[in-house]
Parts: C-alpha cells; structure tokens; sequence
C-alpha cells in the first residue's frame, strides 16, 4: 500500500539533503543560465563581419567601390591589405583572415571597356558552416556590387550579361564536408572530456574513501602526487587520439596534410592542460559527485565557445573571449590547421602559447589549492 | 607536568597545543611528555580531542597555539622530518581498498624510500601472518585482518614512534589480544607507542595514560597515579531492587555517580567521610551488602568527565 507519510518521509528527505549540497544546488539553477546564455546569446549560426584580406594591384574607383560594397554586405571586414598575394595566402593559413579578395591588375581597365573581369576570393572553408552565408552573399554582390558606378557613358558595361565575375576558391574542404571539420575537433572535445573528468576525481576519490590521510601522513609532497596523478592518464590520452586519428582516416576519409608527429608534440601540451585542469577541480571539489559537476559546468561552454560546434567567429566579443580562455579553442586552431591546411610548427604556435599559460596557470592553482594538511 | 625530565628521554614533548575549528576549541592548552620506548595510552570520550591531537603530533594538522617535540623535530617546521619516523594508523582504515594487501605495502615502501623494499615487504606480510593473503584486496578483508594490514603497513618504514588511533574498534578479543601482544613486543624492541583507546582492558595494558575530555588533559601518568590522584572513594552495593535503591542514590548530594556492574551497584564520591554517612542507612537494610571497593579505571574517567563536563558545558553553550 502506498503510505503518504513515508512518501513525504523520502520527499522531505530529499529537500533537506538537497538543500545542504549546495554546489548540486548550484548546478540546478546554474546549468539553465549557462545553458540559456550561450545559446540565446553567444551562438550564430550566421556569423557576419569575417575578417577578409584585399590584394589589389591597382587602386582604381571600382576597386574602392568593390571593397565597400563587399563590406556593405555585412558578412566581411577588411582587416588587412596585404601587398601580395602570397602574403595574403599566408594570413589565411594562419587563420587570420577568413577570405581574401585578389583584385586583378586590369580589373579598371576591363570594367571600362564592357568586358567581363574576374575577381578571385579564396575561402577558408574548413568549417563549411561558417563561410556558407558569405559566399553565397558574395554572388549577389557579383550582380549588384557595381551598379553605382556604372552610370553615364559606362551604363552600357553594366548591361552587359555580367560585368563582374566573382570566382571562389574554397580552400583545404573544397567539397565542404562538415566531417572534415568536426572529426579532427572531436578529438580535442573526446580528450577535454574524458581527460578533465578523469583526474578531476583524483583528489576527491582519494579523500572520500579515507585514504587521503594516509598519504598525507606520508613525506609525499604535492608535485609527486600531481605529476604521478596525472602521468598515466597522458597515455589515456594518447590511446584516444589514436583511435580517433584512425576513424578519421579510415571512416571519415579526413585528409591528413600536416605532419602527424607535430600533431602528437603538440598533444602533450594540450592533454597536459586539461589534466591539470581536471587535478584543479579535483583539489576543490569535496566529492567524486561535485567533482564530475564541475567538470560538466567546464565542458558545456569548452563545446560551445571553442568553435567546435558553431562558428567562432559569429560569437559576440565577450563570448570570443571566454573562448579564448578555454585550451580546447586553442587546440581546435592547432588540429585544424595541422590536419587540414598542412600547418608548420611556426604556423601554431601563436596557438601554442596561450596553452602553455594556460597550463600555467592551472598547475599554480592546483598546487597552492593541494592541501598537505587535513586543516 | 614532568618538566624535569631530560628531553632526549621524551619521545613526545608537546606543551599548550590549541586547535580550533570555527569558534569550537577542538584542544585547549594540551601538553603531554611521553617517555621513549612507553605504551601510552590515550583515553577520553568521543570528540575529546584524542584525534586531532595525534594528527597535530604527527603533522597532519597545524595547531593554532602551543609548540612540540616530536623525536627530537619542532612539529612547526619539521614535519616532514617527523613523517619519515613516525607510523600513524588512522582510525577509520586508510589504505587502498582496490589494491592488494602486498600492493599497498609496497605503495607505502615506495613513499618511504624504503631500503631493499622487497625484502622489507616480505618481512612485514611474515611477521603479521598476512603472507598467504597477500594477493587478497584490501577490501575483501574483514576488520582484523584490516587491522594488520594497516599495522604492518605503518610499520614497513621502521618507525621510531607508532601513533595508533582506535586501533582496535571492532575488532574481535582474539584479534586484540595478538595486536596488543606485537604492540608489547614493538616496545620491547624500543618503538615508542601513543595508543587511543576506549577499552578499558587496553588502558591497563600500557605503561602510562593520559585522559582528555572536551580537548583538556585531566590525568596522566601510571593506572596507580590516575586512580590515586582522582582521590574517589567507591563503594559496591550488592543485594535486591538495586534499581531503587540506585534512584533513591542519586539524589544524595554525596554521591557523584552510581552505575551497575554487573549484580552489584557502584557508587562513588570524592568525600570519603559523606559517602560512607550517606551510605549508612543502606548497610542497615536487610539482604543488602555494602563494602568498599578499589575505583576501577572506568569509575576514574568517568568521574574526571564529569567533573569537567559539568564546568565546560556553559562555556560550550556560549559557542
């Protein structure tokens, strides 16, 4: 027989236990904030003002006019005009810029004369997503982008079939397949997971089933224990990406342009930061429970402001910069650009670097929060 | 307090140690001597403090006022010095429980630095019999055998001084008595033991106590000393409806305590002279006998308990 009194004996209970953990309590109320403002806010699936490079030979009234019309378009900004275009290559290898608009030399010349000139934008199409809405923007400014100059006795060019060709280069996924993109970044999203949780109950599980006093209790100093606490799970690490490396080639046929050994040097800077990270919240948290909540509150935003699932550069600015506190942003810049534009170690390390303070940082947190005493 | 003796004699040496936690005064102006190669025994209700005072000994706890002597080391700035020769066996069991009983001895080997480690780890699974268990999981193992696991592995590093916690809580008396008989012989050998213990059949297997109560010391020294110095006078009352007669008792100002051992009734006061008026009436009834009697150990503690109870309770209402 169903007995109200015990039913509201366990639901009473469940209040009061409720109410005094208060980080779960925390993570009920905080979780839907999270989750509310980074999907209400910080994500755009239509991301707009792209950086883009213009190479001009020549710097003629059309030329001004083509580059304004393209920024009227509300999906780029000029941030560069490189003088070559080889030095307009290299800004979109590094992933400075997203597109580069080549002006030709005699683009003036043949606007004049009625015949059709041909402007060349090269695309950085590794994440298809985030260049869609642009490129197809940029065939409506193939129509309409000169209208304003041809008038008078050039009026007669601009009733020509097209004056303006404008032909784009989709750069390293020129077929634009999605999994190109999003494999070599799930290795970083499979790795900050399960690497983060893994140690993030390091220090809880030893201090929830009492053995924390023992070791305590012994001369073990708080690096030994970090470092011996975290070595192993750097060769979880490594086991994961080759399993995630060989789906990709295999499965998903994901070209593999750069060098793999860069790739797997640059992995122990990135696995060492989230295990340090994962150690962190471990040496905070008070139980494997609080441990794995934080590591969720971690992982929501690592997903969705690293560029992993939505276009990093649709995000509003304070969103661009809590992205850029996360290392898995960092690394998605590394792994992309190693696997899908062939990059060098030059090329990354701009990359690099914020892991490294990020790592840092972490580590002098986790050792001044490891307590050598039970106080 | 034995401020006399020479200090290299003292295995512990700690005077006025504090420990807060919050406002609550955990250990209050703690000190206590325990001379090298001694089984101390440490003795006090639950939450008197006997823990955080071990912990504060062997360093895992910093105290908020006082200063110590651990084997010649400032527990302050030496605590590390003093890990490396200290055995601490925590109360609740503290070794990996996923690990096997040799696994965990090895572990703890390795923490120490242990020379020739395999050999010593050999020795410490032969000498606690634990030898054809040693591939068992630590957590299969019932409560002695935790016990001698936990034993064995604060003795692996050869400890000059053993801190044991509640060793023996629940464990059985076969169990116990093989444990106390290995503590006898560690101290034969020279070790030093702090023991805590709520078993009064231990307390009388140690050369020395100390008993604390709300984080005070309110006795030490020999059995003899700490039943002599409590200066209570006790009386075993035997005969019919002892219940009653323990009820009309207690409301006699002379008597302190009365409590039931087993058919016969004990009733103790600190005036002698008060108790034995008090007690008159009773001698005179009929089938019921009343004779003087030694205080035992546990007549002592709980007289010492409640005569600081009494004066601390106020003061931890205020808190």
């Amino acid at each position: 027989m169903f007995a109200l009194h015990r039913f509201l004996a366990v639901l009473m209970k469940e209040f009061v236990q409720m109410r005094r953990d208060r980080l779960t309590f925390a993570m009920m109320i905080g979780v839907p904030v999270m989750q509310l403002v980074l999907f209400g806010y910080a994500i755009n699936m239509d991301p707009k003002g792209l950086p883009t490079a213009v190479v001009t030979a020549e710097s003629s009234v059309f030329s001004r006019s083509l580059t304004r019309a393209l920024e009227n378009t509300g999906y780029f900004r000029v941030v560069a005009t490189p003088a070559s275009v080889r030095e307009g290559e290299r800004l979109i290898a590094l992933g400075k810029v997203q597109f580069v608009m080549q002006v030709p030399e005699d683009f003036a010349r043949r606007i004049q004369r009625g015949e059709p000139a041909v402007v060349l934008v090269e695309a950085d199409a590794t994440d298809p997503a985030a260049t869609s809405n642009a490129l197809a923007a940029l065939q409506q400014l193939a129509a309409t982008g000169l209208q304003h100059d041809l008038t008078g006795p050039l009026a007669r060019a601009g009733t020509a079939a097209q004056p303006l060709e404008i032909r784009v280069h989709r750069r390293y996924n020129p077929e634009g397949i999605t999994q190109y993109n999003i494999v070599p970044g799930l290795m970083g999203v499979v790795l900050t997971m399960t690497l983060v949780m893994m140690t993030s109950i390091a220090m809880t599980r030893e201090r929830e089933r009492g053995t924390m006093e023992n070791l305590l209790a012994t001369p073990v100093r708080p690096l030994e224990v970090m470092l011996g606490k975290i070595v192993p799970y750097i060769l979880v690490g490594y086991v994961q990406v080759v399993v995630i490396l060989v789906a990709a080639a295999f499965l998903f046929r994901v070209p593999m342009v750069g060098s793999l050994v860069l790739l797997s040097l640059v992995l122990v800077l990135f696995i060492a930061t989230n295990l340090a990270i994962g150690f962190t919240f471990s040496t905070i948290a008070k139980s494997q429970m609080q441990a794995m909540q934080m590591t969720m509150f971690f992982f929501l935003p690592s997903m969705l402001l690293s560029g992993f699932m939505f276009p990093f550069r649709g995000m509003p600015g304070w969103a661009q910069v809590l992205g850029e506190a996360l290392p898995l942003t960092h690394f998605l810049r590394i792994v992309r650009g190693i696997l899908l534009k062939g990059s060098g170690i030059a090329d990354v390390a701009p990359h690099l670097w914020p892991l490294a303070v990020i790592l840092l940082l972490v580590s002098a947190a986790a050792l001044k929060r490891y307590q050598r005493t039970l106080d | 307090m034995r401020t006399g003796e020479n200090s290299s004699d003292l295995a512990i040496d700690v005077v006025g140690l504090t420990k807060r936690f919050g406002s609550k005064t955990v250990v209050d102006d703690f000190s206590m001597q325990v001379p090298k190669g001694a089984i101390y025994g440490f003795l006090g209700p639950n939450g008197s403090g006997k823990t955080t005072t071990i912990r504060m000994i062997c360093g895992l706890l910093t105290p908020d006022a006082g200063r110590g002597v651990v084997l010649g080391h400032d527990i302050a700035t030496e605590a590390e010095l003093i890990k490396r020769q200290v055995g601490y066996m925590t109360q609740k069991f503290s070794l990996y429980e996923d690990l096997s009983i040799e696994e965990n001895l090895d572990f703890v080997a390795r923490m120490y630095a242990v020379a020739d480690r395999k050999r010593r780890v050999r020795e410490a699974l032969e000498q606690l019999g634990l030898t054809s268990r040693k591939s068992q999981l630590a957590g299969t193992l019932s409560g002695g055998w935790k016990q001698r696991l936990a034993l064995a592995a604060c003795l692996i590093h050869e400890p000059r001084l053993l801190l044991l916690d509640e060793p023996t809580a629940g464990v059985d008396p076969g169990a116990r008595r093989d444990f106390w008989d290995h503590i006898h012989q560690l101290a034969h050998d020279g070790i030093t033991v702090l023991v805590s213990t709520h078993y009064m059949d231990e307390a009388e297997r140690c050369h020395a106590l100390a008993y604390i109560a709300y984080g005070k010391l309110l006795a030490h020294g020999t059995i003899r000393e700490v039943i002599d110095q409590a200066n209570l006078a006790t009386w075993a009352i035997e005969g019919e409806s002892l219940m009653d007669i323990a009820s009309e008792l207690r409301a006699q100002p002379a008597v302190e305590m009365v409590a039931p051992f087993g058919n016969a009734l004990h009733v103790s006061g600190t005036d002698r002279a008060a108790l034995e008026h008090a007690l008159q009436p009773l001698a005179r009834r009929e089938g019921v006998v009343t004779r003087e009697v030694e205080p035992s150990l546990e007549d002592v503690f709980i007289h010492l308990m409640r005569g600081l109870g009494e004066a601390a309770r106020p003061e931890a209402a205020k808190a």
